[in-house]
């Protein structure tokens, strides 16, 4: 039998959202000519663009960041649907041009000192990326099978791991009562998602089939399966010892990318846009390096904002991403992810942190801190 | 690269022609496209790999989907390209509901009841209490003149209302419907309001464009809706381009309200306080009727067939798709423990008075039709009747210090 379709014919015009009241990176890009030229195509495994922005047409703006937008459906959404994603990652990523290239590294002995932050100010330290698992869709469009597939081959390389990676598996769908209150307690626990940007890319369907936590025995390496990307990867420690976090993160990483690949499935990777990942704004690296921070009299200081994106770093409420500072404690991590790599993007956040301290103390003792601010990195 | 489709260069009218041509010609399904990737993902994930886990699932999908119907009807599409998996997302994402036992699928074209029918038709029998989409036809019946004793007695009865939902033939529903398709829809049902005269003459409010003093007005008069929240229907994607192509149409004596793509195509209210019930049905009747002309007139009619009556997203919904309904005081009766019972008896069910989700509060409740599939709407209006009159004679016995009998249960198509 035919393949046939029974649209009606539909002009571009009727079918272009309305985004007149919208604030997000697709908004800005998403243009009739653009649409109009892509509305018909799709991706090897039947991602549309419909698809790709849908949640920027649920979501017209968020009050703390400039939202992305869109997000994608598999390692081929970003190629066949170009047109609109290299406009809103060159806006996203400082201006990063279509023919430009992304450098990885993830040896940690390359990274400078980062092992003494003041832990009097600095109270953890942490580090996280994703990784998409080659051959699998992408969250928003992933199967119930696929997302098992991904899951099943996950625990089976984390569960091989021993040393100081000697770890256990949660599946959220099969956790006792007692191991989820451990979970919470220690801060690993992830929740169906709730916010519309996630719910709205498809990102919650059949919740919590095939979603867990591993965590190694230490609980200072934890990875996520199957929530917002197909693995998100975490080392953290409290105290100031970036060095220990991001030696740990870059070992344990390569571990685990050894033997993905060893099943013929190794990482998303591509040397334009390095690591890919659901959304666009983790791309690259995909790695956030961020400290939990006492700043109460910087943060108050009138150029405290400038400070830090000269410093290349942004903050975040302890949190998370959509949530507002508590106590003059911070969230301070790095802005970039593409177009610089993960020792670079960790040398700015331990840089730029060892001066916001030693800011923050010398406005303890009623001194200036004019001469000690620096220059856009 | 993609795999093209071939668009079909339809206008509206041979998709009209083709839908009414019967739901045999389409009852196979189309199957989905055999390119390399495709074909590909068949084999690595036969329908096992795919099927969802309900085992803590309680609505009545997951009571009838099995491995065999899954393996059966996966790879099938719609021609609109939706897919069983499509129709069962809400089902899978909401396990269950305290209050009811919820439908967990939704249709996302007319076709879904024929393409999925394997699975539709089990649902609809657990449903609508043993109806047989197979063997059985659905009466429909609008001649509001039928009604009898339609006049409450106002000291009990607060308020009355009955509506329905009517789809547009040849467009998809709002689980699958494209931005433009949703577009369409407006217009459609606008154009048609516009053209209503004397007592149903009124005018349209687009959820999008709507003024801030309209908006209160509408809230005020308890006619707005807003976007859904009830994860049943954002699960199945009915919130998507929200406000987009969403509006509430009344007429200027606010009787007589349409709302336009929420949950369905449209949803058409009649309502009044008082007791009136005969004709807050005329009414009803007459503008749906005149609302149906006026589609015919542009060439549009409503999706309707001999099995399934009315077609609207929800299966719970089809047929009649009515709720005929009371806003009514019942202190002492519902405080009797025989009050589920006879209202169970009588097909009638309580809901608290701000509608589907919510608990009554205080001794005021919402009677309603449980029935919607199986009887005419002349039928299930004059359940309502007879039933609440019986309701308010035992609240009056209760007064009187008398005693009440449970009634003689109302006949079911299951035996």
């Amino acid at each position: 039998m035919t393949e046939t379709c029974q649209y009606l014919n539909f002009k571009t015009e009727e079918e272009f959202p309305d985004l007149s009241k919208h604030n997000n990176h697709m908004a800005k890009v998403l243009t009739k000519e653009i649409y109009g030229k892509l509305r018909d195509k799709q991706t090897p495994s039947g991602f549309t663009l419909d698809d790709v922005i849908q949640t920027g047409v649920d979501n017209p703006g968020h009050p703390f960041i400039m939202t992305v937008g869109c997000v994608a459906g598999d390692e081929e959404s970003y190629e066949v649907f170009k047109e609109l994603f290299d406009p809103i990652i060159s806006d996203r990523h400082g201006g990063y041009k279509p023919t430009d290239k992304h450098k990885t590294d993830l040896n940690f002995e390359n990274l400078k000192g980062g092992d003494d932050l003041d832990p009097n100010y600095v109270l953890s330290s942490r580090v996280r990326t994703g990784r998409s698992v080659k051959g699998y869709t992408l969250p928003p469009h992933t199967s119930r099978g696929e997302r098992r597939a991904i899951e099943k081959l996950s625990v089976e390389a984390l569960t091989s791991l021993d040393g100081e990676f000697k770890g256990k598996y949660y599946p959220l769908k099969s956790m006792t009562d007692a191991e989820q209150e451990q979970l919470i307690s220690d801060h690993f626990l992830f929740d169906k998602p709730v916010s519309p940007l996630l719910t709205c890319a498809g990102m919650a369907r059949d919740w919590p089939d095939a979603r867990g936590i591993w965590h190694n025995d230490n609980k200072t390496f934890l990875v996520w399966v199957n929530e917002e990307d197909h693995l998100r990867v975490i080392s953290m420690q409290k105290g100031g010892n970036m060095r220990e976090v991001f030696r740990r993160f870059c070992v344990g990483l390569q571990k685990i990318e050894e033997i993905f690949k060893k099943h013929n499935h190794g990482f998303m990777w591509n040397e334009h846009i390095g690591y890919v990942l659901t959304c666009p704004s983790n791309l690259g690296t995909g790695l956030r390096g961020g400290v939990h921070v006492k700043l109460p009299k910087l943060s108050t200081h009138a150029k405290f904002e400038e400070i830090l994106t000269r410093l290349r770093l942004q903050k975040r409420g302890t949190g998370g991403v959509d949530t507002a500072s508590v106590g003059g404690v911070f969230d301070i991590s790095n802005a970039d992810r593409l177009g610089s790599s993960e020792v670079q993007q960790v040398q700015l956040v331990v840089d730029g942190v060892k001066l916001m301290v030693e800011m923050e103390k010398k406005l303890e003792k009623g001194e200036a801190i004019d001469s000690m601010i620096p220059a856009q990195k | 690269m993609a795999a093209p489709f071939t668009r079909m260069m339809s206008g509206r009218n041979s998709a009209v022609l083709l839908a009414s041509l019967g739901a045999g010609t389409l009852a196979s399904g189309y199957l989905l496209t055999d390119s390399t990737a495709a074909a590909e993902r068949k084999r690595l994930y036969p329908p096992s790999a795919d099927f969802p886990d309900l085992r803590k699932h309680n609505n009545c999908m997951a009571s009838a989907l099995t491995p065999a119907i899954y393996a059966r009807l996966r790879d099938k599409i719609t021609p609109n390209n939706w897919t069983l998996d499509q129709c069962i997302q809400t089902g899978v994402d909401n396990p269950g509901h305290p209050f009811i036992k919820t439908v967990g699928m939704v249709a996302g074209d007319e076709e879904s009841y024929e393409v999925f029918a394997e699975l539709f038709d089990p649902v609809i029998k657990d449903r609508h209490n043993g109806y047989d989409p197979r063997s059985m036809k659905h009466p429909t019946d609008l001649d509001s003149s039928k009604i009898t004793s339609g006049m409450f007695d106002e000291r009990y009865v607060l308020s009355s209302r009955v509506r329905t939902g009517r789809s547009i033939r040849g467009l998809s529903l709002p689980p699958a419907c494209t931005r433009s398709e949703r577009r369409e829809v407006e217009r459609v049902a606008v154009t048609a309001l516009s053209g209503l005269k004397g007592d149903l003459s009124g005018r349209y409010y687009s959820l999008g464009e709507m003024t801030e003093r309209e908006q209160q007005q509408l809230i005020d008069d308890h006619f707005l809706f807003d976007k859904p929240v009830s994860p049943l229907l954002t699960c199945a994607f009915m919130a998507r381009d929200w406000p987009d192509a969403r509006g509430i149409w009344h007429n200027n004596e606010k009787n007589f309200l349409i709302w336009i793509n929420e949950e369905d195509h449209t949803r058409i209210i009649s309502m009044e306080k008082g007791g009136n019930m005969k004709r807050v049905f005329e009414r009803f009747c007459r503008g749906l009727k005149q609302v149906e002309q006026l589609i015919h007139e542009r060439g549009w009619e409503f999706m309707w067939n001999e099995r399934l009556g009315y077609i609207l997203t929800c299966p719970s919904n089809l047929g009649t798709g009515l709720r005929a309904g009371v806003h009514v005081r019942l202190p002492l009766l519902s405080k009797d423990p025989r009050f589920p019972k006879i209202l169970d008896n009588l097909r009638l069910q309580k809901r608290g008075t701000g509608g589907v989700d919510t608990a009554a509060t205080g001794n005021t409740f919402d009677i309603s039709n449980n029935d919607r599939l199986g009887k005419s709407e002349v039928e299930l209006v004059q359940l309502v009747i007879d039933g609440v009159n019986y309701l308010i004679e035992c609240e009056k016995r209760l007064e009187r210090g008398q005693d009440i009998k449970i009634p003689s249960p109302i006949a079911q198509f299951r035996k």
